[in-house]
């Protein structure tokens, strides 16, 4: 790249890039991330519009707006959703679209299982919200204790949960096991591990959470749904069974996921920090480490959200000294983002704000975090208002502000098209102060004895004032949000042109055009040091300062055939399998009839799985080697390639 | 400049907000900051130690970071500003690893030292023992010295421990009463202990507020429990009361409810003194006319209330009543059904209970 | 884009094709891994339970050890026939890939028979999956493991079809090798399964 083309238009979809079948059939990473990211700002929509609702009922004591039933449905479902419907996809969606670029790859290791992880991502969260339809919604918390969550089957509608959540592990143990794939075998040449992108750290970090923990909540799972359907004595504690075994399993999950959560939207800010100061990322090394060092001990503090269950004290201090030291490498984030920015030259874009608030916001959610390791003290903070306050800060103003950030830093490589600064700037200050508004009063409610989930409170206790305040800072972040639609939707057709690299970046995405072509990079790039596409444009002078080249250097490897870049092809299979595995869930969820309807789910997924298998990757395939000892397989071997993922 | 401003504004709404949020606890009956007894009074001072530890981190942390906003911003013309490509700093990064290790060990010694005092189970001949059952949705007491049982309002001595050996016979409950100790899990199958202490008694007419903290399902908003505390002549007054059996009215209004009690009420409601109502499923009523709260302890027991509750309870609190199962192994019961009782039925039972005093 | 060539590329031919065996077998060991932890839990969730029988048949009473020895046997058989399997596909022996796959298919399928005769005589002796916690932890952790050893079988006779219609080609080594990964791994599971759930509990 020698000279940075003007740009002035965006370039037209490739052919056979238009219509619901090519968007059903698609292997391309990046549309895949695209599905995700809207997908999850569709639930992200429905999920705050539950905590509107749930914030109504709340605005006055004694709130009639809600019943009782409603309102556990609403507070189940808010809580599902935005974990496994929005953050985890919107992380997704970004990992999809986002790490064969800055690995300098042309796709994911296996394309098509990324296709179907986004189905099955499809096909679960149809299942979850289609219970509103069907009977009526979940309504035993996100977090499903037993023995409530095996009760009643009448009373406590948590099939349509369980099934939901089961399905969303396929999606997320699969494209953990791509992920990890991917990142540790299909880099670019030259790009060593320490040369990787933080972002990419954190998705490993994130994948090996993901594939060690769903199991546990699988098994929890699936324990539940058999307590409730198949009369299995996993949680009846006439019979002899303990309910603090789904204690454990659920958060020897529940507590990594929150690193899940949270750490895709640290590597984004530490993408975002370095490119905005003008200066390489602090400390990157510490900041790989103590991502690294997050993920291990985020498996030795699960049992801080049991503190009032009654483990007894000598476990109850092991697992507070754990969550106090889980603060040290978080610390060291913090300490090193804010050196990032220290000396550089600091461009208040949105998406800098954003990562700045991020930063802000989370230092709240981490020091309360650390007042939970306080047993005592946690005993009158858990399942408190203090608690949602916490999290809030940890999972709105962390992972929801970092993950705006990365949708106005990533916006421009994905359309082409800048998204509106002005709205930018008015969302990011409107979702701020709506954010603080809603969430810093809930810290004091706690303190006052608020507890969590309790669909109304008494004129008496000393809770409207804090309550009415949280509602309409809801309504405050609702209308940020908005904008933020406003934004998107306005951008696509209006945005400023952006060009190949409008924020002046540092990784490799911004090597090639926005959108960037199916296949990626019209030729890989050898990487010769961390943040490579920035050191083809900048070098250091004699004394230690930046300096502009005066023409941009690098690496291409040449492509030994440039005429053909092979690229998977679109394929139905994925979406066949994961429809099949819905339709096992809508089955098993009506047994005994429902069988029937099961064993045809199980049909149609092995069909999908089948042809899956037989099916040739590549559009047009490679020349193949003859195998004399096999003529027969000659004539096969010319049109079929293997995969089997 | 404009962004200066308003981000100076955001600063002092939020520490603004802080200041208002650390002072404001008046007439806040559940506050966890108020405490009322020595046990709530350590983990109170455990957390402001903590608060102001977190508070100067909070501070010390925005303001680097504002410093860092504000001093190294971009502005117009300064494009050419020469800036030195720093890497990391090996010194620095150890630095920012010790300190806050070790101030997290210097908290980690009163944390720990508070949890096993906290936790430990009182002793001595002046501890009163009180057995508590969590059910969907009130709380059962029994007084194992004096040989009754009550429910949902809690009655206790001031001045020395009360050990309250608690379980579930449905799904985990959590009781916590914010002003004397933390909260403790009632899990089925299980048995947990909790201290409470109270320092004085409570004026008269006023209680500590308190309620289930732990999701229970439909109804747990109302899963309340207010504690009175006495001093001791009160509280073995009041002991003494409620050991008696009922007097079963004979002749007005009340005699009448009691017909109506044997037929309906005493599938569930245990009587002390009586032969008909001996099944223990829901509050036990011997003293209900005592009682300043009931379902729950949500409502006041107020003639008015609890001709509402007798009339439809399902208007008063969101129940389940047609899900149970009387004869199920453990017995389910998920609320009080609405009996259809007519206008005279109901007077004659709000009579029958407020004379139960 | 100009290609501009350092000395450090110039000359050497870099491939930009990851070898896809590698890739394949990296995402099938951290999928083993996950695996793991899955029964895992299976396994704590029956060490729980081990003794809430309620009345009903405990383990002592119950577990026949020479007959599940012999089962345990036979399904630690289908390992050697499996790496059978995979020598004749490293040596490129369409015939002899076929028996072994064959032969671990069936291996595969008499362990599952004899899991089936095993629950229904536990049945018979009155351990039903509603009997006890006992019971539901250990018919759902060995249930869950006969399940894997089924899409194992299922996946093997996949291979075979595969093979005899000339869609498995002999240059193609992966499909044998991240099978038979997979089902080395589901053998060993049940070493542990068996060594914790039966001979530690009689």
């Amino acid at each position: 790249m020698a000279t940075v083309a003007e740009v002035t238009e965006v370039h037209a979809p490739a052919p056979g890039h238009k219509g619901l079948w090519s968007w059903i059939t698609t292997v391309d990473h990046k549309r895949i991330g695209i599905l995700y990211l809207w997908s999850a700002l569709l639930f992200f929509i429905v999920g705050g519009i539950e905590a509107l609702l749930i914030r109504l009922q709340l605005f006055t004591p004694n709130g009639e707006i809600l019943s009782a039933d409603a309102y556990n449905q609403l507070f189940t479902m808010h809580g599902t959703t935005m974990v496994f419907l929005v953050v985890m996809p919107l992380a997704s969606g970004f990992v999809n679209y986002l790490l064969p670029l800055l690995l300098g790859a042309r796709d994911v290791a296996f394309p098509r299982l990324n296709a179907f992880s986004y189905w099955v991502f499809f096909v679960g969260g149809v299942l979850l919200y289609s219970s509103f339809i069907l009977g009526g919604s979940p309504d035993g918390g996100w977090f499903g204790y037993a023995p409530l969550s095996t009760q009643v089957p009448e009373y406590v509608r948590m099939d349509f949960w369980a099934v939901g959540l089961l399905t969303l592990g396929v999606a997320s143990i699969a494209s953990s096991a791509n992920f990890i794939a991917t990142i540790l075998t299909m880099r670019a040449p030259g790009m060593t591990l320490m040369r990787m992108p933080v972002f990419v750290w954190m998705t490993l970090v994130i994948s090996f959470l993901l594939l060690f923990s769903l199991p546990t909540i699988t098994v929890g799972l699936f324990q539940v749904f058999f307590d409730r359907n198949f009369g299995t004595l996993f949680y009846e504690t006439a019979a002899g069974a303990d309910p603090l075994l789904w204690q454990h399993l659920f958060w020897l999950f529940g507590h990594p996921e929150v690193y899940v959560l949270i750490l895709p939207a640290m590597g984004i800010v530490s993408e975002i920090l370095p490119v905005f100061s003008r200066k390489p990322l602090f400390g990157y090394s510490f900041v790989v480490f103590s991502g690294i060092a997050i993920g291990f001990m985020g498996f030795g503090v699960w049992s801080h959200h049991m503190f009032t269950s009654g483990m007894g004290p000598v476990a109850e201090a092991g697992f507070a000294i754990s969550t106090m030291m889980i603060a040290v490498p978080t610390g060291i984030k913090i300490f090193n983002w804010i050196g990032t920015t220290w000396g550089g030259r600091i461009r208040l874009t949105t998406p800098m704000l954003y990562a700045l608030a991020f930063i802000a916001m989370f230092v709240i959610g981490g020091l309360s975090g650390v007042t939970h390791s306080i047993v005592p003290a946690d005993t009158q903070q858990h399942d408190s208002y203090y608690v949602v306050a916490h999290f809030h800060y940890v999972l709105f103003g962390g992972a929801i502000l970092g993950l705006f950030a990365g949708i106005y830093y990533w916006y421009p490589k994905m359309s082409g098209r800048m998204l509106s600064e002005r709205l930018g700037k008015w969302q990011f200050w409107i979702t701020l102060i709506g954010f603080n508004l809603t969430f810093l009063p809930m810290h004091m409610l706690g303190l006052n004895g608020m507890p969590r989930r309790t669909y109304r409170y008494d004129e008496n206790l000393g809770f409207d004032l804090w309550n009415a305040v949280a509602t309409i800072g809801g309504f405050v972040i609702a209308l940020g949000v908005l904008l933020f639609v406003i934004n998107v939707i306005w951008s696509r057709r209006h945005g400023e042109i952006a060009g190949d690299d409008p924020w002046d970046a540092r990784t490799l995405e911004w090597a090639t055009s926005s959108p960037p072509p199916e296949h990626n990079f019209d030729q890989v790039p050898l990487v010769h040091s961390r943040d490579d596409f920035w050191h083809r444009k900048y070098t250091l002078d004699a004394e230690g300062f930046l300096q502009q080249r005066d023409e941009p250097v690098g690496d291409w490897i040449p492509e030994a055939d440039p005429e053909h870049i092979h690229m998977p092809s679109p394929s139905y299979y994925p979406a066949l399998t994961a429809l099949g595995m819905g339709i096992v869930g809508y089955g098993v969820l009506y047994q005994p009839a429902g069988f029937i309807v099961a064993a045809i789910g199980a049909l149609v997924l092995m069909w999908g799985a089948f042809g899956w298998s037989m099916e040739p990757v590549t559009r047009t395939p490679e020349p193949m080697a003859h195998d004399d000892r096999h003529p027969e397989l000659e004539a096969a071997a010319a049109t079929e390639e293997v995969e089997s993922e | 400049m404009a962004a200066r401003v308003r981000s100076r504004l955001v600063l002092g709404a939020v520490l603004a907000t802080i200041a208002l949020a650390a002072c404001g606890t008046e007439e806040v009956p559940q506050n966890s900051l108020d405490p009322a007894g020595p046990i709530a009074r350590d983990i109170d001072g455990l957390w402001w130690l903590v608060f102001w530890i977190a508070a100067v981190i909070f501070v010390l942390v925005q303001a680097a970071l504002l410093v860092s906003i504000f001093r190294f911003r971009a502005r117009k013309g300064d494009e050419g500003r020469r800036i030195r490509q720093l890497h990391g700093n090996t010194k620095l990064e150890v630095a920012w690893t010790i300190a806050p290790a070790v101030l997290l060990a210097v908290i980690a010694v009163p944390t720990v030292a508070t949890l096993f005092d906290i936790r430990a189970e009182p002793t001595g001949d002046d501890v009163l023992e009180i057995n508590v059952v969590g059910h969907q949705w009130w709380w059962e007491y029994e007084y194992p010295e004096f040989g009754f049982f009550t429910a949902n309002e809690l009655h206790i001595p001031a001045g020395r421990p009360v050990n309250l050996t608690m379980t579930s016979d449905d799904v985990i409950h959590s009781f916590w009463l914010p002003r004397l100790n933390g909260k403790r899990d009632l899990v089925p199958g299980r048995v947990s202990n909790l201290t409470l202490f109270a320092d004085e008694p409570t004026p008269d007419g006023e209680f500590l507020w308190g309620q289930c903290a732990e999701f229970c399902g439909l109804a747990h908003a109302d899963m309340r429990l207010k504690v009175k505390v006495h001093d001791e002549d009160g509280f073995q007054a009041w002991a003494a009361g409620q050991a008696q059996p009922a007097v079963i009215p004979t002749d007005g209004p009340a005699a009448e409810g009691w017909e109506i009690f044997k037929l309906v009420c005493t599938a569930c409601h245990p009587v002390a003194g009586t032969e008909e109502a001996q099944v223990r499923l829901a509050p036990d009523l011997t003293h209900y006319g005592s009682r300043s709260w009931f379902a729950g302890a949500t409502f006041r027991n107020t003639t008015e209330h609890l001709a509402a509750w007798l009339r439809n309870p399902g208007d008063l609190k969101p129940m389940a009543p047609e899900l149970n199962d009387l004869a199920a192994d453990p017995p389910r019961i998920l609320g009080m059904p609405n009996f259809g009782l007519g206008g005279a039925e109901v007077d004659a039972l709000v009579a029958l209970l407020q004379s139960w005093e | 884009m100009t290609d501009l060539v350092t000395a450090e590329g110039h000359g050497e031919h870099i491939s930009t094709h990851p070898d896809m065996n590698v890739v394949r077998k990296t995402a099938m060991w951290v999928f083993l891994g996950s695996e793991c932890i899955f029964f895992g839990s299976l396994i704590a969730t029956f060490l729980l339970y081990r003794t809430e029988t309620r009345g009903g048949p405990t383990a002592k009473e119950l577990f026949d050890i020479p007959f599940t020895s012999a089962s345990s046997f036979i399904l630690l058989m289908s390992s050697l026939t499996m790496v059978l399997a995979h020598n004749a596909r490293e040596r490129r022996d369409p015939r002899q890939l076929r028996i072994w796959l064959l032969a671990t298919a069936l291996l595969g399928s008499t362990f599952l028979a004899g899991q089936a005769f095993e629950f229904t005589e536990f049945a018979h002796e009155g351990l039903k999956l509603t009997t006890s916690p006992f019971a539901s932890s250990f018919y759902v952790a060995t249930g869950f493991h006969g399940a894997h050893v089924a899409v194992g079988v299922l996946m093997l006779l996949a291979l075979l079809f595969m093979s005899m219609s000339g869609r498995l080609r002999t240059g193609e080594g992966m499909n044998v090798e991240l099978v038979g990964l997979y089902w080395h791994f589901v053998d060993v599971v049940w070493i542990v399964i068996f060594t914790v759930v039966y001979l530690l509990q009689v």
